[in-house]
């Protein structure tokens, strides 16, 4: 373990792991609370098309995820109906699109780039591999996620709780649902830069999911979840790194399968004692 | 006598199907009175209209203070939702605000007195999701009431309650109407649970309204028009009960 501070990938590891830990902390209990589970899924894998367009363009995959993602969402909720499922629907109808552009996207990266990197990046994460630059801009969006939540706070739990209650009280519903479903898709951004796209929802619903069943306080929830993903990412950085010489190929384990394996015992364990104290 | 809510001849229509047809009908400070009708009568598009969140297409409505408070149809809130009968109640006071609110201990009393007199107060701490209906009501109204608003309106509270829970959550609100010279409107589709406590009826079918003290209304013809179908309004040791259909016995 010697080194392992002194070695920058693994400080830009643990600081960009520690504010996307935060953020999706925050926004995951409103994903939860909201239902909007499968909308976090969604912009997981749009993301991969954002992140597999910007590798070909030769962009940091952040801004490949980050755009799509922020679009996807606005659209999603401008072109989706009120009620859930059929939100859900139109969600559903523009994943398969989107993910068949992908897969098009990855097999130009791989075949057309010296660098085999870019599907597992994309796919994985790539926390090891990320510039000391993306942790300002990773945490600049971070910060621009929770402070978002912390704006909308009131109006968002009331018109989750019931769009009636919130539309009678003049709660611009429709509004507060977008810009919700934006930061959605910035945080899904960076638990993708972390976990990769196809874990990235894990990361987002995992811990909220988790502290919700330990807690009755929305606050109290968000910082729980913050907790429990900061604990996962880092465990999850440690144990990548220290796999270095397992096998199969004595190449370090993906951050991804540790985070997402914390993630799901930790729910797990939870879950047990909640059931046996009832 | 002052008047809370005054609606004047009210029309509205949803594409070419006209759903209100000419409604007038107040309520005053102090009053509680039922908006009675069958499913798809019109109620919850009243109180669209009273709330402001649906213009008529013609007619007018004036209100004595803008807020009112509002206890939606069908709140339905998860068991496992992060969400205290306080939190919710709380909303109450200033849900729709963005931006931060710093706690208070003014606002902590003012909830908890809310609570204590919709007989809430017991339950303040659990999760609103995992409350009966009866509870739920209560925390509902806690949340509608917290403001302080004129009028009160509810859609339907007792469709998923109990009889007795129906009973106590009518005699809660005759009170709190009493207790606070607040103007009460609240819907049903089956009107008993309220005959003992309702001061006014305003009655609605085919679009049409029809409003009075419950002499006045409760009455076989009078209900009969209205439905468009026999009805019989009988005295069952003391209590008004209202029957339908032609193969009524009345001894
Ligand atoms: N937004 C709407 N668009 C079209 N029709 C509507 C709309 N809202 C209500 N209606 C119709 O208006 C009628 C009255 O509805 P509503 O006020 O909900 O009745 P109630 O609450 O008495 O059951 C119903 O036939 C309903 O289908
Ligand atoms: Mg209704």
């Amino acid at each position: 373990m010697t080194g392992f501070f002194q070695s920058d990938p693994v400080r830009v590891a643990l600081a960009a792991g520690a504010v996307t830990a935060v953020v999706s902390g925050v926004v995951g209990v409103f994903v939860v609370i909201r239902g909007q589970s499968f909308a976090g899924h969604a912009l997981g894998d749009l993301g991969t098309l954002g992140g597999s367009g910007a590798f070909l363009a030769n962009v940091n995959p952040l801004w490949g995820f980050v755009g799509v993602g922020a679009v996807v969402a606005g659209a999603m909720e401008l072109f989706g109906v009120q009620r859930r499922r059929g939100r859900d629907v139109a969600t559903g109808v523009v994943l398969g699109a989107a993910l068949g552009l992908s897969a098009l996207l990855l097999y130009f990266d791989t075949t057309t780039s010296t660098t085999t990197g870019a599907t597992i990046t994309v796919l994985f994460g790539s926390l090891f591999a990320a510039s000391p630059q993306a942790v300002p801009e990773m945490a600049g969006l971070g910060a621009a996620g929770v402070l978002g939540v912390v704006v909308v706070f009131r109006p968002l739990l009331l018109s989750s709780v019931s769009p009636d209650l919130a539309s009678a009280r003049g709660v611009p519903v429709r509004a507060v649902a977008l810009g919700f479903l934006v930061l959605v898709g910035v945080t899904v951004s960076l638990t993708s830069m972390v976990v990769g796209t196809i874990l990235s929802p894990a990361l987002l619903i995992g811990p909220a999911a988790t502290a919700l069943r330990l807690t009755r306080r929305p606050g109290a929830a968000m910082a729980g979840a913050a907790v429990i993903g900061l604990i996962a990412t880092w465990a999850g950085i440690v144990l990548s790194y220290a796999s270095d010489h397992w096998p199969p190929a004595h190449r370090g384990w993906p951050i991804s399968f540790f985070v997402v394996a914390i993630v799901f015992v930790t729910y797990l364990g939870v879950e047990l004692v909640a059931r046996r104290a009832r | 006598m002052s008047t809370v809510v005054r609606l004047e001849d009210v029309d509205v229509s949803f594409g070419t199907r006209r759903v209100l047809d000419g409604v007038s009908f107040s309520v005053e400070r102090a009053e509680f009175v039922g908006l009675i009708g069958a499913n798809g009568a019109g109620k919850t598009t009243i109180f669209r209209v009273v709330l402001g969140l649906l213009s008529p297409d013609r007619g007018s409505v004036a209100h004595l203070g803008r807020h009112v408070g509002y206890v939606p149809q069908k709140v339905v809130i998860e068991p496992d939702a992060p969400l205290r009968a306080r939190d919710l109640v709380a909303l109450g006071i200033d849900g729709e605000r963005f931006g931060v609110r710093m706690p208070s201990r003014a606002r902590r009393a003012r909830v908890d007195e809310m609570l204590e007199s919709v007989g809430a107060a017991e339950f303040a701490d659990a999760r609103v999701g995992t409350l009966s209906g009866g509870e739920q009501q209560r925390v509902l109204i806690a949340h509608a009431l917290v403001g302080n608003p004129p009028l009160l309106v509810m859609d339907e509270p007792l469709a998923n309650l109990d009889i007795k829970s129906g009973h106590e959550i009518v005699e809660l609100v005759a009170r709190l109407t009493k207790e606070r010279g607040l103007a009460v409107l609240l819907s049903a589709h089956d009107m008993n649970a309220l005959l003992p406590h309702m001061d006014r009826v305003v009655y609605l079918a085919e679009g049409r309204a029809v409003s009075g003290t419950t002499g006045e209304v409760v009455r076989s013809d009078v209900l009969s028009e209205l439905y468009r179908y026999p009805v019989r309004v009988l005295d069952v040791d003391g209590t008004v009960v209202v029957v339908g259909g032609h193969d009524v016995q009345v001894r």
